[in-house]
């Protein structure tokens, strides 16, 4: 018999005679606590993502490419990965060619396999998207795509995130229900809070472990 | 109750049982209780089962006390010899035929009867509905007192510092730390004081003592540090347990500090001469 | 480092009395573990401040995992069905030997040379590391935590916090000695030289490993989580992603892992959620750009199975490995997580590591325990951790032809001698005529008490019975009333 098989036989003879348990949910004790007045959500989410050294700015969609612009000078950055195809990525990339900024735009538009050492060594930044945050636990919501792949929210040590304020969710439970995500899950879904950390060493908290040693939030609260 | 009377079929998943709710407490106070001295206080602390007689009794209880009465079966089934301890619990089964409650001045010993009683006999549904009520009408002394007698103690004594130690299972399963500290807080001329990761055990845990005498003496020798440490005058503990290895402890050290049952203490500070009769 | 020096050498002497008796000995672990654990301890208390609405959620945790258990068999096997529909590849393997043979298959499928593991508890009970560094594959730890204990040749001494016997000067020791970098005490410093190499080597890797925290049988989907960043590096960046989890990780639905989750990241480390919440249903897509082009879970028995067919001991798989348990537990807190000898310290690796290694194997674990019930009180799915060492100390005595078997190497604390101790003590407390007897000799008789009594009067004067037993005094008193 192959293992599968043996391990199934035993933990079914084991169950004989016995019913399963009932699915009791409450979903009351997965969303009560975590409610908020509208008013409050975007406050929650900054409040718990600055707790966590998340960057957080209330800007709008006319001003963010702007203050995106600022950010990045004062840190020194000269390159920044971007998806062209994205709204927010042409409306940078106008933006930057309005403004005559230095910055250098990069799109991650191949496979990983053929720009891998430039994506380790030679991208200090990107730019991203997000479905949605959550005030709960100050988090960003973030499904990756071809124009946006996973490792763009990842390698680069400074990221980015957009976050509309019309998309702060409540709580976890919310957005799978609202977004329907058993319905369907993508290959890979991502809740984010905060940069990259460790606590491994005395539990002295540092940042940048592996991740994203900063990462920042655009809110814009007129989207 | 036990969570193993929830399952109709025996190898059934197991839930945890409900949360439990706040005890409900008679709202007259019994003309008779049993006291279930324990195996402990037989012989190591005999004063504090006196006591805590003569504490009831001063609540206008007549006591009881059965003559075949011997141990709760906690030791033997702490270590593993089930049936050994349920042949001992049966026997005391027998000596609660009225519907007295039945109050123990030690808390791991009323938390035996009450909480673990039914997973022993899981195996005889008879004995159920029994064991229900007997652990309905089982009291840890303290909460006794507190709660059904609603005691009103007059502190005598003079101005004191004292901490109290708890019994671990005792406090996670019955509560106790906030009796005691409930009863003290009575007493006008003592202040009780915290003492360090003062909700930590001992170290005694029964046959763990013996088994794990290493770690057993780690624990009770940062115990017995953190209760000198805390300008305590005395120790006071409703477990005798917990105090034969505190005691014990402390006088392996030669320390000056002493751990008191919590019965010997309420009733020298209670009774006007300060205990000068014994 | 070249995969030779990446073989566990730590050797694990004597037994656990004897390890216990060296850990309470090392007064620097001693500090580092109790500090460690009061932080943690704070941190859960203040993460749970209402403590309704934790007790309520436990309640819930608890009868998520129970269903799930109740159904494990269905569940796992429509996990199957999900994920390969996802294109993920499930593999299943009764024991370590057949796991590590379904990982070396695949590692050599692809001429694996570089393996980069994210944590995961299940490799440690696989002891992949060895095993494929036998086979002239490096497999590197990525955790931070991981990455110092296997730099040190050392084991984990803690399931979420690997490295948390060593402090801050511990490790830039280590660090100095093994990397040749400046000596710094500067955590900061110390993570970002661990960044620096690591990253190398998440760059370098054909094959990431990492456990799952939660499979979700409706939508195949493993959730990760973690701090770092280093599990979604491992599970990202390589061509190859290898999950191994245990056959109990598997809940129904995905909506199950929102109180899970909570009940995770607040028991663990007081976070209301990890930096990363990792949720992977599939490899890369044919229009994707990055990602694994091969996803592989390997479901582990290892023994769980025979937790399983106990309904009492079943409740041990309903275990999140938050690590709560042992950040309360008296016991771990004073010797360590190294004197347990085992994958698992603490009270869960009490009650687990039986299951997975024999009883013969850990035949003090059951015993090392004051019962204090701070493990069961703290437990974010209500495991009666208690209640169950206190079973398998009943395994633990059992006689060697007890017709009932229910582990491997039950009985191995099985004494005549004790047994027979146990039925006069029985005896004694049955007869109330020879009970009297002996009382009456014991009070009479005290002041003969030796005094030295075993391993008692090591760190207690021996106990002398009272002049009188309370038989007697209440006796007395009660007369004539």
């Amino acid at each position: 018999m192959s293992a599968k098989a043996n391990i199934l036989a035993k933990l079914k003879n084991s169950l004989a005679g016995t019913t399963p348990i009932r699915d009791e949910f409450d979903e009351s004790l997965v969303t009560q606590p975590w409610s908020y007045p509208a008013d409050q959500r975007i406050a929650r989410l900054r409040q718990l993502m600055e707790a966590v050294h998340g960057e957080t700015h209330l800007t709008s969609l006319a001003e963010w490419p702007a203050l995106l612009e600022r950010l990045l000078g004062e840190r020194g950055i000269d390159r920044l990965l971007v998806a062209p195809s994205t709204p927010h990525g042409q409306q940078f990339s106008a933006h930057c060619q309005q403004a005559g900024s230095p910055l250098t735009l990069k799109a991650y538009d191949r496979p990983i396999e053929e720009w891998k050492a430039e994506l380790f060594d030679a991208t200090p930044a990107s730019l991203t998207g997000t479905l949605g945050g959550i005030a709960a636990t100050g988090s960003l919501i973030l499904w990756p795509t071809r124009e946006e792949p996973r490792l763009m929210s990842l390698v680069p040590p400074l990221h980015i995130a957009l976050l509309k304020a019309s998309q702060v969710y409540d709580n976890f439970y919310e957005v799978q229900q609202k977004m329907q995500w058993s319905a369907g899950m993508p290959t890979n879904a991502l809740l984010v809070s905060g940069p990259s950390k460790t606590a491994d060493i005395e539990q002295v908290l540092a940042y940048g472990a592996h991740g994203p040693k900063d990462l920042i939030v655009l809110i814009l609260e007129d989207a | 109750m036990s969570q193993l009377f929830h399952n109709a079929a025996p190898n059934a998943t197991r839930v945890a049982p409900p949360l439990p709710t706040p005890r409900q407490y008679p709202s007259q106070k019994p003309g008779q209780v049993y006291l279930f001295g324990t195996c402990v206080v037989d012989l190591f602390f005999p004063e504090a089962g006196l006591d805590a007689i003569r504490l009831l009794e001063r609540e206008g209880l007549r006591v009881h006390f059965p003559q075949d009465q011997g141990c709760c079966g906690q030791p033997a089934y702490t270590s593993g010899y089930t049936e050994e301890a349920r042949r001992v619990a049966r026997k005391q089964l027998e000596l609660f035929a009225e519907d007295w409650p039945v109050v123990v001045p030690s808390g791991s010993c009323a938390g035996m009867l009450r909480e673990h009683y039914a997973e022993l006999f899981q195996d005889e549904p008879e004995l159920h509905a029994r064991l229900e009520a007997l652990a309905a009408r089982t009291f840890e002394l303290a909460e006794f007192l507190l709660h059904v007698c609603k005691v009103q103690l007059q502190d005598q004594g003079a101005p004191t510092k004292v901490a109290l130690h708890t019994s671990c299972s005792a406090r996670r399963e019955m509560n106790t730390h906030l009796h005691g500290r409930a009863l003290l807080a009575q007493l006008s001329g003592v202040e009780r004081v915290e003492h360090d990761h003062e909700s930590e055990c001992c170290g005694f845990g029964g046959t763990f003592s013996i088994r794990m005498p290493d770690i057993s003496g780690a624990m009770v020798a940062d115990k017995t540090q953190a209760l000198k440490a805390s300008g305590a005058a005395q120790v006071v503990s409703a477990d005798c347990g917990c105090l034969m290895n505190i005691n014990g402890a402390l006088a392996k050290q030669q320390a000056a500090l002493r751990g008191q049952h919590l019965a010997s203490f309420l009733w020298q500070r209670t009774q006007g001469n300060g205990g000068a009769d014994r | 480092m070249n995969s030779h020096t990446l073989i566990p050498t730590v050797q694990l002497h004597g037994d656990f009395k004897q390890r216990a008796r060296g850990a309470l000995g090392d007064a620097q672990l001693r500090q580092n573990f109790r500090s460690a654990m009061d932080s943690l301890m704070a941190k859960r208390a203040s993460a749970f401040s209402d403590a309704d609405e934790r007790e309520r959620l436990r309640a819930l945790g608890n009868q998520i995992r129970a269903r799930a258990l109740s159904k494990l068999p269905e569940l796992l096997e429509r996990l199957e069905q999900n994920l390969t529909r996802n294109g993920v590849h499930v593999h299943w393997a009764e024991t370590v030997d057949e796991a590590n043979a379904i990982v070396l298959e695949i590692a050599r499928a692809h001429e694996a040379r570089q393996v980069i593991k994210g944590k995961s508890m299940v490799s440690e009970e696989m002891e992949m590391n060895h095993f494929l560094a036998e086979r002239g594959i490096e497999c590197l730890e990525s955790d931070m935590g991981e990455y110092i204990v296997q730099l040190d040749n050392e084991k984990p001494s803690h399931i979420i916090m690997p490295a948390i016997h060593k402090n801050a000067g511990q490790v830039a020791s280590l660090f100095h000695d093994k990397l040749g970098v400046e000596y710094t005490k500067d955590v900061d410093q110390l993570i970002q030289i661990g960044r620096r190499t690591l990253r190398r080597k998440f760059f370098e890797a054909d094959i990431g490993v990492s456990g799952v925290n939660f499979a979700v049988a409706e939508t195949g989907t493993l959730l990760l989580v973690e701090n770092e960043g280093n599990g979604r590096m491992s599970t990202t960046v390589p061509a190859v992603h290898i999950a191994v989890t245990g056959i109990e990780k598997v809940v129904e639905n995905l909506r199950d892992t929102v109180p899970l989750l909570s009940l995770l990241t607040r028991s663990a480390l007081g976070q209301p959620i990890t930096t990363y919440v990792n949720m992977i249903s599939g490899p890369r897509k044919a229009d994707e750009l990055d990602g694994p082009q091969e996803v592989h879970l390997v479901l582990l028995d290892n023994g769980r199975s025979q937790a399983f067919a106990d309904s009492e001991l079943r409740q041990t798989l309903n275990c999140i490995r938050c690590g709560a348990c042992m950040n309360h537990c008296p016991v771990y807190t004073r010797i360590g997580g190294h004197a347990y000898g085992e994958v698992y310290p603490g009270p869960i690796g009490k009650i687990i590591t039986p299951h997975l290694v024999g009883l013969d194997k850990v035949p003090d674990h059951p015993s090392a325990s004051s019962l204090c019930g701070a493990c069961g009180e703290v437990c974010p799915v209500k495991i009666p951790i208690p209640s169950i060492l206190r079973r398998l100390r009943e395994e633990n005595v059992k006689a060697p032809n007890d017709p009932h078997q229910v582990m491997r190497g039950q009985g191995s604390k099985y004494s005549p001698r004790e047994r027979l101790a146990w039925k006069a003590w029985r005896t004694l407390y049955t007869t109330p005529a020879l009970y009297r007897l002996f009382s009456f000799f014991a009070t009479r008789l005290g002041g003969l008490t030796p005094s030295k009594l075993g391993p008692w009067t090591e760190h207690h004067v021996a106990p002398i019975p009272a002049k009188r037993s309370l038989h007697e005094l209440a006796r007395q008193h009660l007369e004539g009333k």
